[in-house]
């Protein structure tokens, strides 16, 4: 299930997590955690509020301290029997979801923070050289209240940044802002990743967000990981049916099992998973896979809805023998004849998985 | 969870856990001594002293109890429902009485109404008699009237509770009464005082723990309570057993107290969960009526601050105008100060340090020592000193046997004699306005800043120097005034400790009114309540929402500050 990139494994991971744990409260775990990122790496840590992301965030910056497993930063043990690494010396920025800008310091300062050890001429230097990478050097002197959304989310990742640290954490980062200004932060924040050659993790509850940010895409659910890799791997070939609808919507089509093939109302669609034959399975139809045909074999289906979108255009359809209606989006214009819709549907775009509960 | 690995917060424990111990040790070492008396002398105490002094004290809690009700309630009501002209200066206004310490009003009422004294005489050349064997009014040496005394000075803490409490009251509540038929008058007694209920229980169980404080206008006014009983034991029979059998015994109807506010809190947090944008509207009334109102809310500033500032103030100047400054005023001024801004920065240190640890590392200990190093904020003057003298007297013989045997000479008392016994004893009683005023204004700090300074490279102690001090100045600077203010007020504690020959402007006014000798006091007393308006003044400025003495006098419960919080 983990498919990790070839290239990982020739060289060091900047950060190596094995067998991670921390107990959160009665009857809930987290971990054991395994997770491995190479340098330069961004990682995109994913999943429904509660999963536990926030707390492994917090977890790898020492802000907590595990219950057991190990944490390696750069082959260097931060925590693990016996030892535990405070945070100040950890050498990992943290980006807050509320950015958590000291309101008693302007930009500068608040940038200036963490290079205590640093030169004062030094560290003037790196502020500035930040400020300007994040295009604040005109706000250097302002108050953090004084700064927009967006410059403020600047103003936290230029901080996190300034002690060039191994590796940065970054949770939720862009969830307090508009849609519109969300979209080009993020890409300017990851521009500036890449730029600096940092290795980040970044926590996010939104799927889109994490399909399109960052390397990798690691998908949690209750305190454990479902599934990690490229955000097309998860969107293309999920582990599991939560892992495929954490990406997307579909239509669930109950079937059996038999011969390699799951055998529905809509057809036999080829399965992967090897169960026994008669078992029960599901077929999880994306919207995408329908579409609508003129083809004398084609399925025929009673339109219920239709709802214009812009882009795309979404139906549902009632099929003899389906509980529910079946999910249909398509970007053609469509006529439709008596409320009757012909369809056919793409066999490469359905999963199919074995029924959790038989 | 946490494994007991060396942390770099585990200064901060070591320091709240020590905190901690300081306060508790003076009980303890009170519980040891009153252990420690005959069997003979429980009984002697049960059969004599107790029983008067216990019924006595638990007809002026009643009393009290009944009248800061009646008046915090009503005052607060008064400004909150009615639009009056000199309402805002009003607001305010009622405060001024928590300036009085208790002592200085039964002291200015014992002369202001002497039978011999202004108000009387006035009385009887009005009425036409010539001698006060003629006419006079009841004696103010009773049990009446000391709560009636009491009760005007004491009022603002159920004043300050209850009308933040009719403050946040949504204004749909009052609304939707009216609309079900309840007129203006009675939904005062319908919807907003069942409402108010645990506010005004809270700020009774405050106005009651001063009281149990209270060892000058009970004395003064001749009502033998707890506290003075305590007292005389220990100054006039020298039975430090006996002394501290009572102190136990009032510590008792002091549980009893802190058992009240804990439950009215407990209702307050319930009562307080809705809360909407809009309070309710003030009724406007006609000038007349206004008129008539403002005067009603005057009477308990005349009462409990007006006339015994202005007297001061008269006696003050008149004193001045005829002896000069007294020889002594500086050298007491300079004790008072000394003494106070010592406690104060020990305060500060310590119980800033209890909140920090609970921050730094929020675990049992943490938490339980920071509650602990609370508790002296409810136990009276009286019973910390006694335990103090009990446990630092047997540090100070203990020593100075040893200096003479070992050495060959006397250390003296190295407690007792030099004020650290003082300063020891305002630290234990005063510690939870300082913890209390910190754990507040480090709650409004959120937890992230503390974690991005530690992402930073700053450890914990460099982040309190670097983000909470500098954001939590005037949370700080608040709390050291009023313990500080306090500090100059207390009387108990600095009739006990003080040492040979030093006098603080609160005993100096003391000694001077157990000679009779009211006015060559008047000074002193005049500085106490000039330096306790300053709390007062700074009250009524920060604004009626947020309320600085409820806010940093009464420490929040730990339940209510966002510890750590878990993030998904």
């Amino acid at each position: 299930m983990e498919q990790v990139r070839s290239v990982e494994a020739a060289v060091q991971p900047m950060l190596e997590i094995v067998q991670l744990t921390r107990r959160l409260g009665p009857g809930f775990v987290l971990g054991p955690i395994d997770l491995s990122i190479a340098p330069k790496e961004i990682v995109c840590l994913v999943g429904h509020s509660g999963c536990g992301k926030s707390t492994l965030l917090r977890l790898i910056a020492g802000i907590e301290q595990p219950d057991s497993g190990t944490l390696q930063l750069d082959g260097k043990m931060l925590a693990g029997p016996g030892v535990f690494v405070e945070p100040e010396q950890r050498n990992i920025g943290f980006v807050f979801q509320d950015y958590a800008l000291f309101p008693h310091l302007t930009i500068e300062q608040n940038v200036m923070f963490g290079l205590r050890k640093w030169s004062r001429d030094e560290a003037k230097e790196r502020a500035k050289m930040l400020l300007s990478l994040t295009a604040l050097s005109a706000m250097a002197d302002r108050y953090p209240h004084m700064l927009s959304g967006g410059e403020q989310q600047r103003a936290a990742l230029a901080r996190a940044l300034a002690p060039e640290p191994a590796v940065v954490l970054m949770d939720e980062p862009f969830s307090n802002l508009d849609r519109d200004l969300r979209e080009r932060v993020r890409s300017d924040t990851l521009a500036l990743l890449r730029r600096t050659n940092t290795t980040a993790i970044i926590v996010t509850h939104d799927p889109e967000e994490a399909l399109s940010t960052g390397d990798r895409v690691v998908l949690m659910k209750g305190g454990r990981v479902v599934q990690s890799g490229t955000g097309r791997e998860l969107y293309d070939h999920p582990s599991d049916p939560y892992s495929a609808e954490f990406f997307s919507t579909f239509t669930r089509v109950p079937g059996v099992y038999r011969s390699g093939q799951v055998h529905t109302v809509l057809g036999a669609f080829p399965c992967w998973q090897e169960v026994a034959d008669g078992s029960a399975a599901v077929a999880y139809i994306r919207p995408q896979a329908v579409y609508p045909t003129v083809a004398g074999n084609a399925l025929t289906g009673i339109v219920r809805s239709r709802s214009f979108r812009g882009e795309i255009e979404q139906l549902e359809l009632i099929v003899d023998g389906l509980e529910s209606p079946l999910i249909m989006r398509t970007t053609q214009h469509l006529d439709v004849v008596e409320g009757k819709l012909r369809f056919r549907i793409d066999e490469d775009a359905v999963f199919t998985f074995a029924d959790p509960q038989p | 969870m946490r494994k007991a690995t060396w942390r770099s917060g585990a200064l901060w424990l070591i320091v709240a856990g020590f905190t901690a111990f300081a306060v508790l040790l003076p009980f303890l070492a009170l519980a040891f001594e009153a252990l420690q008396g005959s069997e003979g002398l429980w009984g002697h105490l049960f059969s004599t002293i107790l029983p008067v002094a216990l019924r006595d004290t638990l007809i002026l809690l009643s009393g009290v109890g009944i009248f800061v009700a009646m008046l915090g309630t009503g005052a607060a009501w008064l400004v909150t429902a009615y639009d009056f002209p000199g309402r805002r200066t009003l607001e305010w206004a009622l405060l001024l009485p928590l300036a009085v310490p208790t002592y200085i009003v039964a002291y200015t009422y014992l002369d202001i109404l002497h039978p011999i004294g202004v108000v009387q005489g006035t009385i009887r050349t009005l009425l036409g008699y010539s001698s006060p064997r003629e006419f006079r009014l009841p004696d103010i040496r009773s049990m009446a009237g000391c709560i009636l005394v009491l009760s005007f000075v004491l009022y603002p803490y159920v004043y300050i509770a209850t009308r933040s409490m009719f403050l946040t009251q949504p204004g749909s509540l009052i609304e939707a009464a009216r609309t079900l038929g309840v007129s203006r008058r009675a939904v005062f007694w319908r919807v907003a005082l069942p409402l108010a209920r645990p506010a005004v229980a809270v700020g009774i169980s405050l106005a009651l723990m001063e009281t149990l404080n209270d060892i000058g206008a009970a004395e003064f006014l001749g009502v033998r309570t707890l506290t003075v009983s305590i007292y005389t034991t220990w100054i006039t029979r020298s039975d430090l057993p006996g002394a501290s059998q009572i102190a136990l015994s009032l510590l008792v109807v002091v549980m009893a107290i802190v058992a009240l506010e804990q439950y009215a809190r407990r209702r307050q947090r319930f009562a307080a969960g809705t809360r909407s944008g809009r309070s309710f509207d003030r009724q406007r009334v006609s000038l007349p009526v206004g008129l008539a109102l403002l005067g009603l809310g005057l009477i308990p500033v005349l009462i409990g601050f007006a006339g015994p500032a202005l007297y001061l103030a008269t006696e003050a100047y008149a004193r001045l105008g005829f002896a000069g400054i007294p020889p002594r005023f500086v050298s007491i001024v300079t004790a008072t100060v000394v003494f106070s801004a010592a406690a104060t920065l020990m305060t500060l240190a310590l119980g800033g340090a209890a909140a920090y640890a609970v921050r730094v590392r929020s675990c049992g200990f943490s938490t339980t020592a920071f509650r602990l190093s609370a508790v002296g904020y409810a136990a009276p003057g009286t019973v910390i000193a006694i335990g103090l003298v009990v446990v630092l007297g047997a540090f100070d013989r203990t020593a100075n046997a040893y200096a003479q045997s070992w050495f060959g000479f006397s250390t003296g008392l190295i407690f007792l004699g030099s004020g650290a016994a003082l300063v020891y004893a305002y630290s234990a009683r005063f510690m939870a306005i300082s913890s209390g005023g910190m754990a507040a204004a480090l709650s409004r700090i959120p937890h992230s800043l503390d974690e991005v300074s530690r992402t930073l490279g700053e450890s914990p102690s460099g982040t309190l120097r670097r983000v909470h001090l500098p954001l939590s100045k005037t949370g700080i600077a608040a709390a050291a005034l009023l313990v500080f203010v306090d500090c100059v007020k207390e009387l108990p504690a600095t009739l006990l400790l003080r040492p040979l020959n030093v006098e603080t402007l609160a005993t100096h006014l003391y000694g001077e009114a157990a000679r009779g000798t009211y006015e060559d006091a008047s000074i002193s007393a005049l500085a106490i309540v000039l330096i306790a308006m300053l709390p007062v003044v700074l009250l009524s400025r920060v604004g009626s929402e947020r309320n600085l003495r409820r806010d940093v006098l009464v420490p929040t419960p730990l339940e209510q500050l966002p510890l750590q919080q878990q993030a998904g």
